[in-house]
């Protein structure tokens, strides 16, 4: 992956909300939505981002997007800072970084016609006349699987997989290099699902784009991306090839989380990791590894001291004291599934 | 692409009741009784309104000394004649149009006022504080009373009604339009006209503020009940327009000396008040259950 072109990078980003207490509003608390992550995102691919709800992922969308404003740290985006441009200066970058919204029943201004939605778009960032503008706007609907005649019709007139072609052709209405798609698919039935997948993966190859996947649908995820990121409580807890995170595992985290896919053969033996207590409210930070508090296999040390962010294998990165224990344990059960099938 | 083919039939089912959205409403509006009957009323008052010089006999402002007073149903006056002699029908049929002006004129010019104050405070954080504080301080006043205090400044002009009654609209539609922007401004469709570049400017015009419409409409209506009501009380305390103006208030004023003698001088114009402030309220009732979000707006 290395050898390609780095088209996205974050470097300790933080993203907190503060939450406003108490009479007059006197005690501001911090939600650390988003609490350090550093990323390197390269052309062309495909980076899923995982975890439970309220981890940060869509936060983490919404930073690099420019929808919410940087708390810390900086994004370059082609070696450029957008970090915390002001808006004007935001405006061009903006083409280039699209977003896929999550609701289809929501991200449409259910007052306007789908093609004047679109048309829009050009109306803000270029001086096409309308006839000219009409015709961008059919290609584009043509290239979603709509066609001319979905132009005059209200979003309510539609499906939830027609509005989310909808959703797409908007993102891809100014050329963009990167598209976050938050969640794109989740509100789809699982059919739907796999057709707007599939034109996602279409257009990808067509215009070379770069998807960051944020889903919590480990599934699907694992068919679009190409490198997956495990969140947890705003951090990053492992980062690898797609194969290497389901089959390899290093994080407990990531193992517990696996261990919830349901499968569909009813003989397969389930080792569910079942992680005891609650998500820890992200304004009352832990102290050390934030996955302590719930980790079977914690010690001392990671109430402690936040551990580092390591590559353990290439292209592996985990932040656990105890990779090795658990690199151990997995190459253990390979070797024992490997005995039993000789 | 075919895998689109199954999905696009659902969008052609809905092709037949591609109807407009005012005629959807208008529908449902006459379905309620109650405000089919004030949608009626308010109609004959804009027909009387507009078509009063067509339909009258004599100026409103015609005296004849020698038929003074004469009862309803009088031959020629058949709502009968005031103090000086003037035709009672004629004199209600000017009174509407002033109602009307007036009601229109500062429900609009407040609706307008609102609607800046609301999206503005609505959409910028830190205009919110301010602006909201400046119209509580304007509830915090009796309506009527806000009124006269701005009269009083001003000095008494049907104009300055207008202007005093549009005053008192603001901070009601302002806190209306302020809470649906708050609303939709984390609806992601407005975040995904961010996320195109879209200016502040053309995300409020655009796609909040036509979102916001069903509740002003609503407001609006109620509105012209209460404007029309306040610019009859101001008159009726001199405040507003002044005799001999055929306004309603006015000549309740001017008809309760001879209450005992011709009570039709006072009751007529007070009945005209109660009709349409009637009319009005009813159908800003019935708007508001015809405009429910929760019908096929989506």
């Amino acid at each position: 992956m290395s050898n390609q072109k780095q088209l996205l990078k974050l470097q300790n980003v933080k993203k907190f909300f503060p939450v406003k207490k108490g009479m007059f509003q006197r005690n501001k608390n911090l939600v650390k939505a988003v609490n350090g992550i550093n990323l390197n995102v390269y052309e062309g691919e495909t980076l899923g981002v995982v975890g439970e709800s309220g981890c940060g992922k869509s936060t983490l969308g919404k930073v690099v997007i420019g929808l919410e404003k940087l708390s810390d740290g900086s994004i370059y985006f082609n070696d450029q800072s957008i970090g915390n441009l002001p808006e004007r200066k935001l405006k061009e970058y903006k083409k280039d970084l699209q977003m896929i919204f999550q609701d289809p029943y929501a991200s449409l201004n259910p007052r306007q016609k789908i093609g004047h939605a679109l048309e829009e778009i050009f109306v803000i960032h270029t001086n096409l006349n309308k006839a000219e503008r009409k015709e961008k706007v059919v290609s584009l609907l043509e290239e979603v699987g709509l066609s001319e005649e979905h132009y005059d019709r209200y979003p309510r007139e539609f499906s939830g997989g027609q509005r989310q072609r909808v959703g797409i052709a908007r993102a891809l209405a100014l050329n963009p290099s990167l598209i976050v798609c938050d969640e794109a698919v989740s509100a789809l039935d699982v059919s739907v699902q796999a057709q707007v997948m599939k034109l996602l993966k279409d257009v990808q190859s067509k215009y070379n784009l770069t998807y960051l996947f944020i889903s919590h649908d480990l599934g699907v995820v694992r068919y679009m991306s190409d490198r997956i990121l495990v969140m947890y409580l705003g951090a990053q807890v492992e980062l690898g090839d797609s194969e290497q995170i389901y089959n390899n595992p290093l994080h407990p985290y990531t193992k517990a989380l696996l261990s919830a896919i349901p499968r569909p053969n009813p003989k397969h033996k389930r080792e569910r990791i079942k992680l005891q207590g609650d998500l820890p409210s992200a304004s009352d930070y832990p102290a050390g590894c934030p996955f302590h508090t719930r980790c079977p296999i914690a010690t001392d040390r990671c109430k402690e001291v936040r551990p580092e962010w390591r590559e353990i294998e290439e292209n592996h990165f985990v932040a656990c004291h105890e990779v090795e224990a658990i690199k151990q344990t997995n190459d253990d059960v390979r070797e024992d599934g490997l005995k039993e099938l000789v | 692409m075919s895998s689109a083919v199954a999905e696009t039939k659902d969008g052609l089912k809905s092709e037949k009741k591609k109807q407009s959205r005012f005629v959807e409403v208008l529908k449902s509006l006459v379905k309620n009784k109650l405000s089919l009957i004030g949608l009626i009323i308010i109609t004959m008052i804009v027909l009387v309104a507009v078509f009063s010089p067509f339909i009258t006999s004599y100026g409103p402002y015609e005296q004849n000394l020698e038929s003074t007073k004469l009862g309803v149903g009088s031959e020629g006056h058949f709502l009968g004649t005031d103090n000086y002699g003037r035709d009672m029908w004629s004199r209600i049929a000017h009174g509407a149009i002033i109602s009307l002006v007036v009601g229109l004129s500062s429900v609009g010019i407040g609706l307008i006022g609102g609607i800046v104050l609301g999206l503005l405070a609505g959409y910028y954080r830190k205009l919110d504080n301010i602006i909201m504080r400046i119209v509580d301080l304007l509830f915090a006043f009796p309506g009527i009373l806000l009124a006269m205090l701005i009269i009083a400044m001003l000095g008494t002009s049907l104009v300055n009604v207008v202007i005093a009654i549009s005053i008192w609209s603001i901070p009601g539609c302002a806190r209306i339009v302020r809470g649906s922007v708050l609303s939709i401004k984390n609806q992601e469709y407005i975040q995904a006209m961010r996320t195109v570049g879209a200016s502040d400017l053309r995300i409020l015009v655009k796609h909040v503020l036509p979102n916001c419409t069903a509740p002003l409409i609503v407001y609006g209506t109620m509105r012209m009940a209460t404007a029309i009501l306040s610019t009859s009380a101001l008159s009726y305390l001199g405040l507003g327009a002044q005799p001999p103006t055929a306004e309603w208030g006015a000549m309740i004023a001017a008809g309760q000396d001879f209450m005992w003698d011709a009570p039709h001088i006072s009751v007529i114009p007070g009945i005209a008040i109660m009709l349409t402030v009637f009319a009005f309220n009813v159908v800003g009732d019935g708007l508001r259950d015809a405009l429910d979000p929760n019908m096929d707006v989506k």
